[in-house]
């Protein structure tokens, strides 16, 4: 009754879209259909991303960038055709776009490749209590390299940012601040562009991780002026082994290379090299061509339904699970109140260790995850040592969230 | 896979026998398996023959770790400390009584892992 109407609400086809998906007919078991959330670790990818990389590997693929034969030029055209479709999903240059293994590399880059050029001793960076391990472990390296101090802006009760206290760290003259734009544990929606604002007045560049929220929302580098982002395929609907660093023009110009190699170099000689231009100079090798295209591909396919739609379905789904689930005796959901946060919900059910919670959904098909979620500091600081965690995307539906439901109720019904 | 969850194993969960310190104790040692956080301390009293008189275990994590800690702990209780070189998976899975995925077969030993390193350090100590 409840999800009928709470569905009525959207324009998104859900139909349509689950049947883009093919791992969505996956019985786990015979007659135990999947029931995926976890889509906030990996998303599924629909047809249209399948297909692409299929197609480019039947029909396209040479190595790029090195040979004037016709597929060669096919393959490179491809590749580049796929940053266009990435840089403009997110308002970038192409050329601002710089390919990665995934959001984790991106990250890294920044701290090897900036961190080590712009940041002395005793130099600080802000982050916040909310990091993803690939948020936090770049720059604690960085950190005990050159000597620097890391300071962290402080959770309130419900699972925000403490944006006075943010304030107040900014007082302290950090270089750099890099924060998660969307929690992967607490789902908690970063107030980023005013963030942005206040580390620009302190005279620190922003980097934004949007691992988890370019998947889930329209992003404007632009209009929000972050000074990098690193973005991830995997989890909006495309391939594994590919992710982005965007960074401003201006701000890479002055970054050195990170990996050296072939493409990386225009000329070079026995003791020295040329490096190549934008953003050429910072993939070394032969780069993921296929993954590319898949993730051009999943662009094109989340674009076409829109962010706005896909958005507001996570948040109602979201919402929907906050309510079923609350209901359950002992059981606490982490983190702010709907409006505030994207299609994730860690939760804790008394007296039952997260692990088991997981084991026994997945005997009804239901796949959560349990665990730190790559944010052992964040649950530490919560007291808990392990969460559970479902996650929603644009295919994810009411029923799903019943079969959660009634899938705890089982598990409560075992450790009764 | 309800399996795993057999009777057995909730009620060892819920109610385990063993669980405790003992102080004063000849060996204690803990350990973690971080993936998880699962915590657990194993603390043992031996007899000058070397026969394990009294064992007990504390900590927190899933029902399979905790379980297998209160049947180990249960199970080395008046048995030489010698005897825990021996103890292997395969004593841990028959205790336990269930089949195990290659992830959560790292819950069930942890109990073996804390117990093993213990007992191996207490004698490292005495041969040095
Ligand atoms: C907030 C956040 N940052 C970074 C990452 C790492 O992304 P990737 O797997 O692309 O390295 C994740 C994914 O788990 C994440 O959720």
């Amino acid at each position: 009754m409840k999800a009928e109407t709470f569905s009525r609400k959207y324009g998104i086809d859900i139909e349509r879209i689950r049947a883009d998906f093919p791992i969505l007919k996956r019985q786990i078991k015979p007659g135990i259909p999947l029931v995926y959330l976890d889509s906030a670790a990996s998303s599924q990818k629909p047809s249209a991303v399948i297909d692409a990389m299929s197609e480019y590997y039947r029909n396209h693929h040479a190595n790029i960038h090195r040979a004037v034969h016709t597929l060669a030029e096919e393959a490179t055209g491809m590749y580049e055709a796929a940053r266009a479709k990435i840089a403009a999903c997110i308002a970038a240059q192409p050329e601002e776009i710089v390919f990665t293994r995934n959001a984790t590399e991106a990250i890294n880059l920044v701290a090897q490749s900036w961190g080590r050029t712009h940041l002395k001793a005793g130099d600080r960076i802000l982050l916040s209590e909310m990091e993803h391990h690939s948020n936090l472990v770049p720059w604690q390296i960085l950190a005990k390299d050159r000597d620097l101090q890391l300071d962290f802006i402080p959770l309130t009760g419900s699972g925000e940012l403490d944006l006075d206290a943010c304030e107040t760290l900014l007082g302290r003259g950090p270089k750099l601040v890099a924060l998660t734009q969307m929690s992967n544990v607490l789902g908690t929606i970063v107030p980023i562009r005013e963030i942005v604002r206040s580390a620009h007045r302190a005279g620190a560049r922003l980097l934004v991780d949007a691992a988890q929220a370019a998947s889930h929302m329209a992003i404007d580098v632009l209009d929000l002026d972050a000074d990098f982002m690193a973005i991830s395929s995997h989890k909006m609907c495309g391939p594994t082994g590919i992710g982005a660093l965007y960074g401003k023009t201006e701000v890479l110009r002055d970054m050195p290379p990170f990996l050296g190699g072939g493409d990386m170099i225009r000329k070079v000689d026995w003791r020295s090299f040329e490096p190549n231009d934008l953003p050429y100079i910072f993939e070394a090798g032969t780069p993921a061509i296929a993954e590319a295209v898949g993730w051009g591909a999943a662009v094109d396919y989340l674009t076409a339904i829109g962010f706005e739609a896909i958005h507001r379905h996570e948040t109602d789904i979201a919402a929907y699970a906050m309510e079923s689930l609350r209901e359950m005796p002992g059981l606490t959901v982490l983190g702010p109140e709907p409006s505030k946060r994207g299609g994730v919900v860690s939760f804790t059910l008394e007296g039952i260790h997260p692990h088991d919670i997981a084991q026994i959904l997945d005997s009804y098909g239901i796949a959560v995850r349990a665990g730190h979620h790559c944010a052992m500091p964040l649950h530490t600081r919560l007291g808990l040592s392990a969460t559970t965690r479902a996650s929603f995307y644009l295919y994810s539906t009411f029923e799903e969230v019943d079969a959660l439901a009634a899938g705890l109720r089982k598990v409560r019904a075992i450790f009764a | 896979m309800d399996d795993l969850y057999r009777q057995q194993i909730i009620d060892r969960y819920k109610h385990p026998l063993k669980r405790g310190m003992l102080d004063p104790h000849d060996i204690t040692y803990e350990d973690e398996n971080p993936l998880c956080g699962d915590k657990l301390r194993i603390d043992l009293r031996v007899s000058p023959e070397g026969i394990i008189t009294e064992a007990a275990f504390s900590g927190d994590g899933c029902a399979i770790s905790q379980a297998s800690a209160d049947l180990l702990t249960e199970y080395i209780e008046g048995k030489p400390l010698e005897e825990v070189r021996t103890l292997s998976k395969e004593d841990i899975l028959d205790l336990l009584g269930i089949e195990l995925s290659p992830i959560r077969l790292k819950c069930a030993l942890l109990s073996l892992k804390v117990l093993k390193a213990g007992a191996y350090g207490m004698k490292e100590e005495k041969d040095a």
